[in-house]
């Protein structure tokens, strides 16, 4: 089953388009009939266009027929999270309130994608406006954890993660304001990576948290979330938060740095709560390191304790700003009934948002009150500097940060009702987006339940070349990209 | 009773003229078909993103220079959070807690004794002046309301003074003055019925002689500077007989209807909002570095008061001529220009020429100063015939004329006109002169014991027997030498 078109890398696949043993077409319609075949059981896709698919992937044979090849993702099928904009596709957030809604613009990572030629495939689920880490908060459907049916898929990028899992995608964007591609790669088995905020832009992207979502890639590999990466990263003149870096060619930079790296070990990162297979897992990949002759070393980072309270501060104030706009006026969600504009907001947004999206909104208008504005969200802000600090300390003695990406692997359906042990599933993730720092997830190893386990890496800023470096040598030394899901 | 006076707080805001929106590429205008004006960020659509147009930032800062605010260095952004239909994002970015601009002030004239008298001068100090976004504009039928984005995302200035204004006249006045330098520094047209600039007043009484602030009022729709000035007189009366009555003000804010004359409540203070106001994520704060204000300031044109002194000293201008010029800066530049070609000594004449013949005939043709045949060079060289004695009086008008309609120059028309003055016949001119002084000892002895200006009593009759041909300069010469003689 390995062999199956659908679960090939990137960089394998276009080797085999290059020497026209394969055709876009037969690849994309693989993914199609894989889709198709398991997707009543993952529930990954919104919705997807098969007609459109199927006639990108003729454009892109059809150019590659001409002599022009726009690079490695040419004719590709990469799957989109259901807040990116794809011109004339439609843009849901797995929320009622954009549930009829089509998008008449692209994002920019989706013009960069068209761009590279990528095949583009799909809208997958996500908890509403990527609030949650399970995609149980989805007002589409819930996905499940192609590695155990019964469990769920991590979120908010559930759907991007088991597509790439299940084969249903080659490859995904997700978008990360928490640990919501990261944690997902985890559960499902797959590379996700979260860049440097600022490296990739947010046009187009629904907002939840302005200054902490970053839009990834999941991949199977690191190589391919580096080809990924590349075709999405760079200065963007309609992201005013966009960072004008220079993009160096991540791809090539994997057979460049070979270490041996510095590496911490965040001792706040490895306490109560920690699964112990998850903690034999990661230790493994630490002993692999230092085998290596990497330098390990402990580092501290006391403010760690802070994050998801911060977090919860500042999330939920730009969230309850930026889903303002939704109010029934001019697209989305509209209620019958209603006998006033007061009413059409209540009623729009009563009857069109989930109640997580609700709680957080809730939570995020309180924090922002006037005479609780400084002891909630200016005390956050402050604290958030203090986290930062704290990695940059770290930064100056090693080169990244080695920690599980979850305290535990996936968990069953239903098993979260509470928000608040939810929420504890991010413990580990929140940091880097907090600091505004890259991070990735990529696999090591599988509990004793069968499920995946993933281990994190978090670098420097703008240093996505060396962490994905680094999670590639892990990658090539061990067998766990090859392992794929029974469905 | 004891005595009340009024403070006044003004709240200006002013659409800033650019090619672009404050945060898109779209367009900006008035009176397009609805809705036409937008694009995915003005509507606020899932997933946009602000990028702040530069040249609204640039005319705030000029603003700023010219009113003489500090200027901060660091531009911040912040959303206020409200819903309301005509707020597409139901925020509005502004600038919350560090405006970019800080005090400043804006000289006002309160109106003189006369019409040709000057009137006294003060400065109105500024508290700051911020941007922000415009919003849209709601239309309501019967049954709906249909909502206009063209307007949204407008760049707007918020001005805002101190409450230091005393009457409605001061009020008037400021509005005046902040309007000439804006539309002089090319920022804004300021028009006021495109709703380019609107004032909204707050208004509080006290008794004189204490500090303490009193219960205000805020007035809004305010739509034309004599309404501003109407509204706040009519909304001091109200509170003095309010208070003379034993009633207590309520702070409130109130509609003022310029064409009643009436006001009414809107709303009271009870449902004022929470604006929930934070620095927006979506934009970084911009620097603002010396260089860049150096480049601003090399932009910013005289303000008007301080060109009116320049023109009274180096000119010499009597003050109705000066404040007709210095409001209009094109008008200024017209006259400066003139006077360049034609020598100071001949300002007052230019002046003359422009304020009343030239503004004259370009507002009867309703056409702007700019589109006038009539060029400086014209000027010039007409009151360089006139002083010469080429051109009199009544034949100058005939050109000035002729000049408007045809753009010729003063001296062809002259010429092909015929209208030259006639050579004089010097002993015809003394004869006359000769004889208007001994007619006149009175005069004779007034100009003998140094009253310069007694001259002037003998030119009438001179010009009568001449028929109004005489050579001015040749008679008052000629009149001289004869005084000087007898």
């Amino acid at each position: 089953m390995a062999d199956e078109l659908y679960f090939q890398t990137i960089a394998s696949l276009a080797e085999r388009l290059g020497a026209k043993g394969l055709s876009s077409v037969e690849l994309t319609k693989a993914v199609i009939a894989r889709t198709q075949a398991v997707e009543s059981q993952i529930c990954a896709f919104n919705s997807f266009d098969v007609d459109d698919a199927l006639a990108q992937a003729a454009t892109s044979d059809a150019r590659r027929e001409a002599g022009e090849v726009l690079g490695p993702l040419d004719g590709i099928p990469v799957g989109l999270k259901d807040v990116i904009a794809v011109e004339n596709q439609p843009l849901t957030a797995s929320s009622k309130m954009l549930a009829d809604f089509v998008s008449p613009y692209d994002a920019t990572v989706t013009q960069n994608l068209k761009k590279a030629g990528a095949v583009l495939w799909g809208r997958l689920n996500l908890d509403e406006f990527a609030m949650g880490s399970s995609t149980e908060n989805s007002a589409t459907k819930k996905t499940t954890n192609p590695w155990d049916r019964t469990c769920v898929p991590g979120g908010s990028s559930g759907g991007s993660a088991a597509a790439v899992s299940a084969g249903q995608a080659i490859a995904s964007l997700g978008s990360d304001t928490g640990g919501s591609i990261r944690q997902p790669a985890a559960f499902c088995g797959v590379v996700g990576m979260k860049p440097t905020y600022g490296l990739v832009s947010r046009y187009g992207l629904i907002a939840f948290a302005s200054s902490l979502d970053q839009i990834g890639p999941f991949a199977h590999t690191v190589e391919d979330a580096a080809i990924m990466l590349q075709s999405i990263a760079g200065h963007d003149v309609k992201d005013s938060t966009s960072y004008r870096a220079d993009i160096p060619d991540y791809r090539a930079e994997l057979s460049q740095r070979k270490g041996p790296w510095k590496l911490g070990i965040p001792k706040e990162y490895f306490g109560e709560g920690l699964d112990p297979e998850v903690n034999a897992a990661v230790e493994k990949a630490i002993a692999y390191y230092r085998e290596q002759g990497c330098e390990i070393k402990e580092v501290s980072m006391p403010h760690t304790k802070y994050c998801l309270d911060a977090y919860y501060v500042i999330a939920t104030a730009e969230a309850s700003s930026n889903l303002s706009r939704y109010d029934g006026i001019r697209y989305g969600h509209r209620s019958k009934d209603a006998k006033d504009v007061e009413d059409l907001y209540f009623k729009s947004r009563g009857e069109g948002f989930g109640e997580e999206v609700k709680r957080r909104i809730m939570l995020g208008t309180y924090v922002l009150s006037s005479g609780y504005y400084d002891a909630y969200y200016l005390r956050a802000q402050k604290v958030r500097t203090l986290i930062r600090q704290d990695f940059l300390k770290a930064y100056e003695e090693v080169d990244a940060l080695i920690t599980p990406t979850s305290p535990t692997p996936a968990f069953k359906l239903g098993a979260k009702a509470d928000p608040l042990a939810l929420y504890l599933c991010d413990i580990y993730t929140i940091g880097a987006n907090l600091a505004g720092l890259p991070g990735i997830s990529l696999p090591c190893g599988f509990a004793s339940s069968g499920l995946p386990i993933g281990l994190q890496l978090i670098g420097q800023p703008f240093e996505e070349a060396n962490l994905l470096s680094i999670a590639h040598s892990y990658e090539q030394a061990h067998e766990w990209r090859n392992a794929h899901p029974q469905i | 009773m004891s005595q009340y006076e009024a403070v006044i707080g003004l709240e200006v805001h002013v659409q800033i003229r650019t090619q672009s929106k404050m945060f898109t590429r779209v367009g900006t205008g008035y009176g397009h078909p609805e809705n036409t004006l937008t694009d995915p960020v003005v509507l606020a659509l899932p997933g946009t993103l602000p990028v702040l147009n530069k040249a609204a930032l640039d005319a705030i800062i000029k603003t700023g220079l010219m009113l003489g605010c500090e200027i901060a260095s660091v531009c911040k952004w912040d959303r206020k959070n409200y819903f309301y239909p005509d707020s597409p994002k139901n925020y509005q970015i502004t600038q919350f807690d560090q405006p970019i601009c800080i005090g400043g002030g804006v000289e006002i004239e309160l109106p003189g004794s006369a019409r040709n008298v000057m009137g006294e001068h003060k400065i109105i100090p500024l508290t700051r002046i911020h941007l922000e976004e415009d919003v849209g504009k709601l239309n309501h039928g019967s049954h709906e309301s249909l909502v206009d984005y063209n307007r949204a995302g407008t760049p707007l200035m918020e001005i805002v003074t101190d409450p230091a204004l005393e009457s409605a006249d001061e009020a008037y006045a400021f509005l005046t003055a902040i309007r000439a330098a804006i539309v002089q520094g090319g920022i804004s047209d300021c028009d006021m019925e495109k709703g380019q600039l609107r004032c909204d007043a707050n208004i509080s009484i006290r008794p004189v002689g204490t500090t303490e602030l009193g219960t205000k009022v805020e007035l809004k729709n305010l739509n034309s500077i004599s309404y501003v000035r109407d509204g706040i007189a009519h909304e001091i009366k109200r509170q003095l007989s309010l208070t003379a009555s034993g009633g207590e003000i309520v702070q409130e804010t109130r509609d003022y209807d310029g064409t009643t004359g009436a006001s009414q409540s809107l709303r009271s203070k009870e449902m004022a909002h929470d604006y929930r106001y934070f620095p927006d994520p979506d934009l970084m704060p911009v620097e603002v570095d010396e260089t860049w204000k150096n480049r601003i300031e090399a932009t910013c044109p005289e303000m008007p008061f301080d060109r009116q002194r320049r023109f009274f000293e180096t000119y010499e201008l009597p003050y109705t001529i000066t404040s007709v010029l210095v409001w209009d800066r094109p008008l200024a530049e017209y006259f400066e220009e003139t006077v360049k070609l034609a020598g100071v000594a001949r300002a007052q004449l230019v002046g003359n020429w422009i304020v009343n013949d030239l503004l004259r005939e370009v507002g009867a043709a309703k056409i702007d100063l700019a589109d006038s045949k009539i060029r400086p060079a014209h000027i010039a060289e007409l009151v360089e015939l006139i002083e010469t004695g080429t051109l009199l009086n009544n034949a100058a008008r005939e050109v000035f004329a002729d000049m408007f309609q045809s753009g010729e120059m003063p001296g062809a028309i002259v010429k092909s006109k015929g209208l030259a003055a006639e050579p004089t016949d010097t002993a015809e001119l003394e004869q006359w002169c000769r004889d208007s002084i001994a007619t006149n000892d009175k005069a004779k002895a007034e100009f003998q014991g140094g009253k310069g200006s007694a001259i002037n009593a003998f030119k009438g009759p001179v010009m009568k027997a001449s028929r109004g041909k005489a050579n001015p300069k040749l008679v008052d010469e000629t009149l001289r030498r004869l005084l000087a003689e007898s």
